[in-house]
């Protein structure tokens, strides 16, 4: 009975498993196809090749779309991250009058639709002038990541035992040097936890990048990728298409797996312990 | 947590002159550095999410274009009433409550299936994690293209594999029909989310204390009461969290739908209509009135649905 519990676990957990990275699998195998050979359902490439590869590296504007979105992507996590080191810090260890408040509005912030924000967005985008420019991807992005990298700050915040803020204290510290020389030495891992979700985030996002930018040279990731089309359905380059994905997934699937013990702490201190 | 300032600093406060009286009342009164320290967070909230908010709000009540955005004038509610009384819109709405629903009940199941069976300790659970976070971590617009491939009706592998299985005689376009299309919209969401509810359901199981289980264990409970009676209620408050964030997130869906489907009517959702009347006919105000719509609708479930899964101490 025992034997027969554990052998239903682990097939279960091979289903699980096989189920998550298939696609995956599916489109690497896809992009290491080219000609006819893309159109016969192999489990595994005949003739390897790494055409597609080459074809997609030689593209200019992909290139060009990679690098606006580790533009975009890095400075939209670097300034939510300085920004919420100093209000994550104020919200977890001071007790002050509307704090409760603040709380729920960045948190209902979080929840907005992003449709709810578009028009009035692309209004302000454009009356800064920033419409089909990268800042102005960067600057909308702080709606998205800014309330996730408080609220996930503020847990890792809270964790810190408050004796050392109070050892600090007594040595004559203020808020400010506890911050910068108490707190932040100490929530380090959680920064690079933090900034890389947020980062992910950013990265990922596709309605805003698809709306605010115009021109094939300011297109991010996720946008180049879904312009990425022929005439018809049947005409498209899948095997581009395939390679192109495996490319920009890979870095962000390796990140994921060498962080994912921090990832899934930092993603559940916000929703498990509230 | 109130801290109060030692001895030593309190009376050189005390014997200080004004002036350094007030330095020192910046320097160390910690409410007021709560505020400073929140100034740029909330300026910048105000900036990226209150203006917008606002200006979609008042260009749902104008008769503004694209282009002509700041030559509009004042229709009052023409907008929403021309909204609702578009079919379109009824669609539109109908297809997102129907994904909505259908993918998180069927995450939230599974999710909460599996993570029960990975609450048990076995070598390998890292391995699993690790798996499980990679649809998580694909770009959604990516996901959305590898299963368009998949769901292609001649190459593609899902009519290879159900052909094969003989659970089709021929090759469906899965993607064409609104019927299937949906089916296939809502097992792309599901596979792409369930690992994700999974391991969220499972940190919340993992802080249920093991005396409990203890207790039951000693009391000879079967082990379909010890779930109904003490591991589910014990869960509840992580699944009614966990459930909210991926309803909000199921409610304006829009990459999987805009890439898998493109931007037809009969698998519409709101934020796919909303988005087309904004950019594509290049009318603002009926395009905003959507969005505030959408708003309004996301924000009442979520007020309603907190209302009803407060815990029950709070009730009379």
């Amino acid at each position: 009975m025992k034997a027969l519990q554990r052998i239903g676990l682990y097939a279960l957990v091979l289903l699980v498993v096989l189920y998550a990275v298939f696609p995956f699998y599916w489109a690497i195998v896809t992009s290491l196809k080219t000609g006819s050979s893309l159109f016969k359902v192999d489990w595994i490439p005949p003739q390897p090749s790494l055409e597609n590869y080459a074809t997609v590296l030689r593209e200019e504007s992909f290139l060009q779309s990679v690098i606006n979105s580790v533009i975009v992507a890095s400075t939209t996590s670097l300034l939510a991250l300085g920004i919420s080191i100093l209000s994550s810090y104020s919200l977890a260890r001071i007790p002050f009058r509307g704090r409760s408040l603040i709380l729920l509005t960045i948190l209902s912030v979080s929840m907005f639709p992003q449709i709810a924000v578009l028009s009035g967005m692309f209004e302000l985008i454009r009356w800064m002038g920033l419409y089909n420019t990268l800042t102005g991807l960067s600057f909308c992005y702080l709606i998205l990541v800014l309330p996730f990298t408080v609220w996930v700050m503020r847990g890792f915040m809270k964790a810190i035992p408050k004796e050392l803020e109070e050892a600090a204290i007594l040595d004559g510290c203020g808020p400010w040097r506890i911050v910068s020389r108490v707190f932040f030495p100490l929530i380090r891992p959680a920064l690079a936890t933090t900034g890389l979700l947020a980062f992910i985030a950013a990265w990922n996002e596709f309605l805003f990048a698809l709306t605010f930018t115009l021109s094939s040279d300011k297109r991010t990731v996720p946008v180049a990728i879904a312009m990425l089309s022929g005439g018809s359905q049947y005409e498209l380059p899948w095997g581009n298409i395939m390679a192109a994905s495996v490319l920009v997934t890979l870095p962000l699937v390796v990140l994921v797996l060498v962080f994912q013990r921090h990832i899934v702490s930092g993603l559940t201190s916000g929703a498990v312990k509230g | 947590m109130e801290t109060t300032l030692p001895n030593s600093i309190a009376q050189d406060i005390a014997r200080a002159s004004f002036g350094s009286r007030l330095w020192n009342f910046f320097r160390y009164s910690r409410v007021f550095w709560a505020w400073l320290f929140l100034a740029p967070t909330i300026v910048t909230l105000l900036i990226v999410a209150g203006r917008p908010l606002l200006g979609t709000f008042i260009l749902s009540f104008t008769d503004a274009q694209l282009l002509t955005l700041k030559e509009a004038s004042f229709v009052g509610l023409k907008n929403y009433i021309a909204v609702l009384s578009d079919p379109d819109w009824w669609i539109a709405v109908r297809n997102t409550v129907t994904f909505s629903t259908a993918s998180v009940v069927l995450e939230t199941v599974l999710g909460l299936a599996i993570a029960l069976v990975l609450n048990a300790e076995f070598r390998g659970r890292a391995l699993l994690r690790a798996a499980v976070l990679i649809p998580w971590a694909i770009p959604t617009v990516i996901s959305a293209k590898m299963w368009t491939w998949m769901y292609n009706d001649m190459y593609g592998v899902v009519n290879a594999a159900f052909l094969a299985f003989g659970w089709i005689d021929s090759p469906v376009a899965w993607l064409s029909s609104s019927d299937t299309a949906m089916a296939a919209l809502i097992a792309v969401d599901v596979w792409k989310t369930t690992p994700f509810m999974a391991l969220l359901i499972l940190a919340g199981l993992q802080l249920i204390s093991k005396d409990v289980y203890e207790a039951a264990r000693i009391d000879s409970d079967s082990k379909a009461r010890v779930f109904w009676s003490i591991t589910l209620p014990l869960l509840k408050p992580t699944i009614v969290v966990a459930v909210i964030f991926r309803a909000l997130d199921a409610l304006r869906v829009f990459d999987l739908f805009y890439v898998l489907t493109g931007n037809k009517v009969d698998t519409g959702t709101v934020t796919i209509y909303a988005r087309q009347r904004l950019m594509e006919f290049q009318e603002f105000g009926l395009g905003s009135a959507a969005s505030v719509l959408i708003f309004l609708f996301i924000g009442a479930f979520t007020l309603v649905y907190l209302w009803l899964s407060r815990p029950k101490g709070e009730q009379a």
